[in-house]
């Protein structure tokens, strides 16, 4: 069998800004890591495949640039058994639906794969959209906000997990192949690779494919491949200085209830 | 559109099956495409046992660009309940719809559902297409990506939004996908712009846990879609006596189309409970608050005064004391609320980036330095235990 997990490098977004002179974001200097929903995937499909008796071959797949890397290592440490970075300039500038074209026909190049696993949404981007794009472009079906595997049955081809929906959770059973987007539960904790993981690691293949291993035309990919176009960032405007109130709970409620009354909320 | 791969086709006739608009007929025992009866629902693509038939997307040239019209909204519906993101994009949608000239429509989806669909002339549809049956009972992303792509691909509408909830967000990339279309998540924001002489939709969303805002248009794909962040748009004043044209549009859904099944609902809404990201108040605690369910009695109470409904913050659902649905923040729920009262939450980046579009913020917390304060438009420093019995009673006292 065969899994693959989509993985993303994100910096950490708590110290993103925006170059009020550009309108660019200032991305130097800014610690970039694994995201987290990714590395829970990657948890999920290591976990899972502990519990298979047949031969699994885990594969780490990302788009991004060189440095991207960074993140392939942590993967192949924590369990993938081998990992592909999709990179080359032709790549850059892509919306979630070109990114879903080319982690698509990576996919493709890869061959037979029972399962793929993304994170739900990437803590940069936030859309939530490469998972089911990648889904619908490869026409097998998805399973967003999966929290948990329940059960898999590789002989009848089918697996049950726990998905949270807008009601709360429901068991959901699926044909495989299909795309889990995964969802940490809140108490995820991730493995720490050790030492002798992270060696093994370094031995373990890893492979780099530009836009002509995937084939296609290079309008395919990248900005010219991407449908949506950002013509501005900048900074939320701040937010007005709020009320403060330091006394006694009587006092404090008073002029509470005043601020809702004056804002017409009461 | 698609493509069948001779090579691998087995003959099954399974594509032929699940057509449903006979675009398919079997040739030599190898499938066959009426291309110009395709409608690129998708429907072969699943069935297909082999992975013969892939999606094969057109781009759409500019000078087709213009006969798209129309602003399309996605009701989404759950028993026969309109959820509340219908309503609000409508409001929206009018707006967008006046500036561009163009009718207003909503797309509801479900089993015995024509009340439903009735319900929308009153926040402003002009028409409402209904695909029911069966088999959209229950939500499955198949059958309704089924459904819209055939909407889409046959009545070409220029705009089309879906409220940003769980079902959105699985509905909506999986319908992109599909057709190859553009896709703007979680907008906070939308208007329509001039860019190279043509009216288009700008949708404005943050990204980076809300720390950067972008603007953001799909110039060359049409409809322009995006989802919009619940109880960030405000819905007209509903008019019952308004009337408009009901669409009812066949779509055939294959059951073998459909690779899912729900086997069990896990943690049922608590009946009559308004969930946290419809509700218009929210009364949210935190560690602070306590570490069993009678602590969050008090918020419950005061929650219930206001008709709002009770949040937690992560550690909460952790330490099981709330279900998953009530919690705010990063991987919970993204709320927008009129009002947010914030009960012993510290306020960690990934709570805030839940709440940002609230339009007032209340935080209640001990600790004068707390990051929730930040966010604040009205900050309590003080204990909950005793500022929030204080403020039920001030409330119970002006309510006689
Ligand atoms: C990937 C990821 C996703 C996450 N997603 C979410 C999410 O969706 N939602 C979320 O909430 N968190 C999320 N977190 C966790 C987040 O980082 C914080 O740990 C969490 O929000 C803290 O919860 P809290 O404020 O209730 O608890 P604490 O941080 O412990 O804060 C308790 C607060 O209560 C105050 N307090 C204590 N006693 C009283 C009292 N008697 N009266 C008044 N105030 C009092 C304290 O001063 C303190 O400020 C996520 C973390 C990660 C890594
Ligand atoms: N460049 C990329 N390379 C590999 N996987 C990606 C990439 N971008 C997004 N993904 C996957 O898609 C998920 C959702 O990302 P997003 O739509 O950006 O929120 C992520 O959690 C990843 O699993």
């Amino acid at each position: 069998m065969r899994f693959v997990v989509l993985v993303k490098q994100v910096p950490d977004t708590t110290e993103v800004e925006v170059d009020e002179e550009t309108g660019t974001i200032i991305r130097e200097g800014v610690p970039s890591a694994l995201n987290a929903f990714d590395e829970f995937a990657l948890n999920v499909a290591v976990d899972l495949k502990e519990e298979l008796e047949e031969e699994v071959e885990i594969i780490a797949l990302t788009m991004g640039p060189p440095q991207a890397d960074e993140a392939l290592n942590k993967c192949l440490a924590i369990g993938a058994d081998k990992a592909v970075l999709l990179t080359d300039k032709v790549f850059a500038g892509a919306d979630t639906w070109a990114t879903a074209v080319t982690l698509g026909r990576a996919l493709k190049n890869i061959g037979e794969v029972d399962m793929v696993f993304a994170g739900q949404e990437a803590s940069d981007g936030n859309t939530a959209q490469v998972g089911p794009e990648v889904a619908a472009h490869q026409g097998i079906p998805q399973v967003t906000y999966v929290a948990e595997i329940e059960e898999f049955d590789p002989d009848e081809g089918n697996i049950i997990c726990k998905k949270e929906t807008d009601e709360g959770h429901v068991m959901m059973k699926t044909d495989i192949p299909v795309l889990l987007a995964c969802m940490p539960k809140p108490s995820f904790e991730p493995k720490i690779p050790n030492v002798k993981e992270i060696m093994k690691a370094k031995k373990k293949p890893t492979e780099e494919w530009g836009y002509e291993d995937l084939g296609g035309d290079e309008e395919d990919y990248g900005l010219d491949g991407s449908e949506s176009v950002v013509m501005e960032t900048y900074s939320p405007p701040p937010k007005g200085e709020g009320i403060k109130v330091d006394d006694k709970p009587e006092v404090a409620v008073d002029r509470l209830v005043e601020f809702l009354d004056e804002e017409g909320i009461l | 559109m698609i493509e069948i791969d001779v090579d691998i086709c087995t003959g099954c006739e399974k594509c032929v099956e699940v057509c449903p608009v006979d675009a398919l007929y079997m040739e030599d025992g190898i499938a066959v495409l009426k291309e110009e009866e395709c409608i690129s629902c998708g429907a072969c693509v699943s069935a297909c046992p082999v992975d013969a038939i892939e999606p094969v997307i057109e781009a759409q040239e500019a000078s087709e660009l213009s006969k798209y019209e129309g602003v399309w909204v996605f009701a989404e519906q759950h028993d026969g309940t309109l959820k509340e993101t219908g309503p609000q994009l409508l409001g929206k949608g009018r707006e967008l719809a006046d500036e561009l000239d163009e009718e207003l429509c909503a797309v509801v989806i479900g089993n015995d559902i024509e009340d439903t669909a009735e319900e929308l002339f009153a926040y402003g549809a002009e028409k409402v297409y209904m695909v029911e049956g069966p088999v959209f009972e229950e939500y499955s992303t198949e059958a309704y990506t089924a459904a819209l792509a055939r909407l889409i691909s046959k009545y070409e509408p220029n705009v089309f939004l879906y409220g940003a909830t769980h079902l959105g967000r699985d509905l909506a990339p999986s319908v992109a996908g599909r057709l190859g279309l553009g896709l703007t998540a979680d907008c906070t924001g939308l208007s329509i712009e001039e860019v190279e002489g043509r009216k288009v939709l700008q949708q404005t969303r943050p990204a980076f846990g809300g720390n950067v805002m972008a603007d953001i248009v799909c110039p060359n794909s049409r409809p322009q879609m995006a989802t919009v962040r619940p109880h960030v748009m405000s819905p007209i004043e509903p008019d019952f006596e308004r009337d408009g044209e009901i669409i009812e549009e066949g779509v055939e859904v294959h059951e073998d189309m459909i690779s899912k099944e729900v086997l069990e609902i896990l943690e049922p809404e608590r009946a009559g409970e308004i969930p946290v990201e419809e509700a218009d108040i929210v009364v949210t605690g935190g560690r602070g608050v306590g570490d069993c369910r009678e602590d969050f009695g008090l918020l419950e109470e005061l929650a219930d005064l206001l008709d709002g409904t009770v949040g937690c913050s992560r550690p909460i659902v952790e330490e099981d004391i709330m279900p998953k649905a009530k919690q705010v923040g990063q991987s919970g729920k993204t709320i927008s609320p009129n009002l947010y009262i914030v009960c012993g939450v510290s306020g960690a980046i990934q709570h805030k980036v839940g709440i940002r579009d609230s339009d007032h913020i209340v935080a209640i917390n001990n600790d004068p330095d707390a990051p929730i304060f930040e966010m604040a438009d009205f900050g309590i420093v003080g204990d909950v235990e005793e500022v929030v019995p204080a403020l039920i009673k001030k409330l119970k006292n002006s309510e006689e």
